[in-house]
């Protein structure tokens, strides 16, 4: 069953001096239970397809459009507030990137979890009390009941992050967006947090679709990669082959760039250039000013994303 | 030789307020616990650590930019610990430092031939058209061309930012450079370029560099030698090499575990210490509790044990 469905998704953000094209057709389908990893650079527009997936975006200023925008079998383009409302939660939930924020400082935890699970269930106060502190346990989070009544700025970001899986997972979603749950974390609570995301995926049969910009990330937890840049899908494959056979010239950049790959003191491949201005974005393909395979025809005219097998895909001339 | 940079038994104690919140505390927190470190001429040495382990402390106090509590800073054999703000000058010179955040590190007023030419305004060096002369040398030898004198911040890249950040830090010809997280904000593809751009820098002009980071593969990558920080002390310290492949305290160890794989083929199942077991499995070299105590195991490896 296709939980998530989009096809030629655009968004943009009306500027004064022009309009900024974060997403230019983005197609994507996950189906149920299923792990996806979308790999991506700051600007490649990676958490803007996330958010306008959930419609969690203003509008305006921004605008979205698609020729299909489902998830859960609902219509989220056309769908109401309500409606909304009800898919936000029992269908997808999100955890963010930097759960310091995304916290509000002057409520305690327990108490902006239970607000949560009473927006999408109708239990009583201490009944969904009982059932915040189950989920903190369920997160690996020891004293749950001390850490109901704790405010976030006395946890660490580690611990913030857990409370915040939990509160992701209080309206039993089938799918879980998680934008770069462990950027901010050290790398031995990195490590932690991607088992525990990993762990819950598997027990409870949820979705996931992790947004990073680190391939370890991705090598960890994911089944199938989507990369993207400039606001379009590049490639996509199984993670195997996005790490021993990556087709679009992007994808083969970047595996080559990663440090660490090989032991000793060493220069290491680089990208030259920087990643594109999105309120101006080169002609053509998008890499192609960093790529060193582009001819005029990439800079002509932007490949269509095309499949190349049964499982793999990708935008690439040199592909076609 | 000297080394290009001596630490010697260097503590930094804060004291924290008491309040009555869930985790406080009303004790003295000792940030940097006796921390001796050399860093040799032409070397980097990677300074890594979670976040407060105290690594980034340790390298301000290398700077002079926090008071150490205790202990001695030597550059270039020079006991700097002590002098004030005028004989200390002529130190700073030798000392540059990048941050993590190059937004915040660059004033955004100034174009970027302002920003890398005000250390020699500082100190006094030339005329002003030979400090903007050397400026645009220096931004070009970061990868920037002469066109970029007279932007400003705001329209750079951060990969773009950083490289001023480093022009900046080297205008000076320093002979040692903190790095402190100078790759975490950046674009994957970026960060490549600016490793390479340390390590030319680094053969180029003779440097020594700190490298403050919690990216164990970008500090594979880019040193000759690794000291772990953890709460404060130095647990372990040896080539980058042997560090990656034959590293004994437990501590060092589970932030190798840590390291996200390079291949999914790889993934594979891990066992998370807390600090209480890592303390618990620190070497010990009796039955009895002793203070940690940094010992030579080997050529070049020292290794924290409980003596």
């Amino acid at each position: 069953m296709t939980l998530l469905d989009i096809e030629n998704l655009t968004v943009s953000f009306p500027q004064h001096d022009g309009v900024v094209q974060a997403v230019r057709g983005v197609s994507l389908r996950v189906a149920a239970g299923e792990s996806v990893g979308i790999v991506g650079e700051s600007g490649s527009g990676k958490s803007v397809t996330c958010m306008a997936a959930l419609r969690l975006l203003r509008e305006p200023p921004s605008r979205i459009a698609a020729d299909r925008l489902e998830l859960g079998g609902i219509d989220v383009l056309r769908a109401g507030r309500a409606h909304l409302t009800a898919v936000r939660g029992r269908v997808a939930a999100m955890v963010f990137q930097d759960p310091m924020t995304a916290f509000d400082p002057v409520f305690s935890i327990g108490h902006q979890i239970v607000e949560t699970i009473r927006a999408h269930r109708d239990l009583s106060k201490s009944a969904a009390t009982v059932e915040a502190a189950a989920l903190l346990a369920r997160v690996e989070i020891k004293h749950p009941d001390a850490i109901l009544n704790s405010y976030p700025h006395q946890l660490s970001g580690g611990m913030l992050q857990r409370a915040m899986i939990a509160m992701a997972l209080s309206s039993r979603p089938q799918i879980l967006f998680a934008d770069e749950p462990t950027t901010a974390l050290d790398v031995t609570i990195q490590a932690q947090i991607l088992h525990l995301i990993k762990q819950l995926q598997a027990e409870l049969g949820m979705a996931l679709i992790m947004v990073t910009h680190d391939l370890g990330v991705v090598a960890e937890t994911v089944d199938r990669v989507v990369v993207m840049y400039g606001g379009r899908v590049m490639e996509t494959a199984p993670v195997q082959d996005i790490f021993d056979a990556p087709l679009h010239p992007y994808t083969q950049a970047l595996m080559a760039s990663m440090p660490g790959r090989t032991p000793g003191k060493q220069r290491l491949v680089e990208i030259a250039g920087a990643s594109p201005n999105p309120a101006n974005p080169p002609t053509g393909c998008p890499f192609h000013p960093r790529c060193a395979v582009a001819d005029a025809h990439c800079a002509a005219e932007a490949p269509a994303f095309r499949a190349l097998s049964d499982t793999r895909a990708a935008a690439c001339w040199r592909l076609a | 030789m000297t080394p290009a940079l001596e630490l010697k038994n260097l503590s930094k104690t804060y004291q924290l307020r008491q309040s009555g919140g869930f985790f406080a505390r009303s004790t003295d927190h000792l940030a940097v616990n006796n921390v001796s470190l050399t860093l040799p001429r032409n070397q980097i040495l990677g300074l890594v650590g979670e976040s407060g382990s105290g690594k980034t402390t340790t390298g301000m106090m290398a700077m002079r930019l926090v008071e150490p509590s205790a202990g001695q800073i030597l550059v270039g054999g020079t006991d700097i610990t002590a002098l004030g703000h005028a004989a200390l000058k002529p130190y700073r010179r030798k000392m540059q430092v990048v941050f993590q955040d190059s937004y915040s590190a660059l004033d955004p007023m100034m174009t970027l031939a302002q920003i890398v030419a005000e250390p020699l305004h500082i100190h006094g060096l030339g005329t002003g058209a030979e400090q903007t002369e050397q400026a645009l040398d220096m931004l070009v030898k970061t990868g920037l061309d002469h066109s970029y004198g007279n932007r400003y911040p705001h329209e750079l890249s951060g990969g773009q930012r950083q490289r001023v950040a480093i022009a900046r830090a080297l205008i000076l010809h320093p002979t040692v450079l903190v790095a402190d997280e100078p790759t975490s904000a950046l674009d994957v593809s970026v960060k490549a370029q600016i490793i390479n751009l340390l390590l030319d820098l680094q053969a180029e002009m003779g440097l020594s560099i700190l490298f403050i980071s919690h990216d164990l593969s970008v500090v594979r990558s880019l040193t000759d030698k690794v000291a772990v920080m953890f709460q404060g002390r130095i647990v372990e310290e040896a080539t980058t090499e042997t560090i990656f492949t034959d590293a004994r305290h437990p501590y060092t160890r589970s932030l190798l575990d840590a390291i996200p794989v390079l291949n999914p083929r790889d993934r594979r199942a891990r066992t998370f210490l807390t600090r209480a077991q890592i303390e618990a499995a620190t070497p010990r070299l009796s039955g009895q509790d002793g203070r940690p105590e940094l010992l030579d195991i080997a050529p070049g490896h020292r290794l924290e044990a409980i003596r």
